[in-house]
């Protein structure tokens, strides 16, 4: 490689950091404007759920394992499981199925 | 805020840190290998890891250093992809307390990735920045790490338990999103639309031109705002 590596990955932290910071420190007051205290209010839920779907079905070895783990996980979040459990049976899901499906 | 206080927050963030810590050691395996295959060093692709805290950003980068592109490009390209923080920053900045000082803010937004927003933004009331310190002092570590264990062992780690743990991160994110679903129709109904649209932009090949990063700011900004003029919150909805 003819550049430094080491320039590129500041540079990166940089620009990523500012993106990251600069709401935080500039936004000092409550925005009472209520369309975009609305915004607000509906962008996590929306921002998870794009990233979300459909990408957790390439995450696996198969769609299919995925998409049970997705059924499973909205059902276990659905009836109030916590953030670790639905995480880690998820991830059991996945894996027991795959041991069915992948050979 | 009360040293006791400050301490409780930290380590009930340290606990939630715990899934994203192991989703991310999961993920950022894949980050590793591809790190590898970009001609990275295990040192180079750990400090961008720990430093820099973004998939999609780190591939993206990682690829045009391989590809011999300017800095301005691959800065160009880092700010594309992670434009979505200078949402999720927005929404941070009105979940903590007004007064709370430059310090805090200025940490703060070190540690802004999907994971740690999407939990800290799901707090009851006021967001604690020690929430976020504890979730980060457990989380990074994880994605450091994989990603080490991805430049070093990538092709040694079996197949079954990286797929598995790869989903750790969205059963995580169906944890935050589904309870407010269950008892607000308006967000379920936000739900339905965006796994909808997101399928739909990722089927359609229209769409191929542009990235991941920018079809997730693309979808959130469209369907949030339209929610937010159809459905304007009351205020005492802020709380839930």
């Amino acid at each position: 490689m003819r550049h430094n590596v080491y320039l590129y990955i500041l540079g990166m932290w940089a620009i990523s950091y500012l993106i990251r910071v600069l709401p935080l420190t500039l936004i000092r007051r409550e925005i009472t404007n209520k369309t975009i205290r609305s915004f607000l209010f509906y962008v996590p839920y929306v921002t998870l759920a794009v990233m979300t779907f459909p990408s957790i079905l390439s995450a696996t070895q198969t769609p299919v394992s995925a998409a049970i783990a997705l059924v499973a996980g909205l059902s276990m979040a659905w009836f109030g499981l916590g953030l670790f459990p639905v995480s880690v049976i998820c991830c059991a899901v996945v894996f027991v199925s795959e041991l069915i499906l992948v050979h | 805020m009360k040293l006791t206080e400050r301490k409780q927050w930290f380590l009930k963030g340290m606990r939630h840190g715990i899934p994203i810590m192991l989703g991310y050691f999961a993920v950022s395996i894949a980050l590793g290998i591809a790190a590898k295959n970009a001609g990275m060093t295990a040192p180079q692709a750990t400090v961008a890891s720990a430093l820099i805290m973004a998939s999609a950003g780190q591939y993206i980068g990682f690829t045009l250093i391989a590809a011999g592109a300017s800095l301005l490009e691959v800065i160009v390209m880092e700010a594309i992809a992670n434009a979505r923080y200078l949402l999720m920053s927005t929404a941070l900045s009105q979940k903590v307390d007004p007064a709370l000082p430059m310090r805090h803010r200025l940490l703060m937004g070190l540690w802004i990735t999907d994971e740690i927003f999407g939990v800290s933004v799901s707090v009851d009331g006021r967001l604690n920045p020690y929430y976020n310190y504890g979730m980060a002092a457990v989380a990074t570590p994880g994605w450091a790490l994989g990603t080490l264990t991805g430049v070093v062992l990538g092709n040694v780690l079996p197949v079954r338990v990286v797929s598995a743990l790869s989903v750790g991160l969205y059963g995580m994110f169906m944890s935050i999103f589904v309870p407010p679903a269950r008892k607000n129709p308006v967000i379920a109904g936000l739900v339905i639309v965006s796994f909808a649209l997101s399928y739909a932009f990722n089927a359609l090949s229209w769409f191929d031109g542009i990235s991941s990063g920018m079809k997730i700011i693309i979808l959130t900004v469209t369907i949030s705002l339209a929610a937010a003029l159809i459905f304007p919150v009351k205020e005492d909805d802020h709380a839930a």
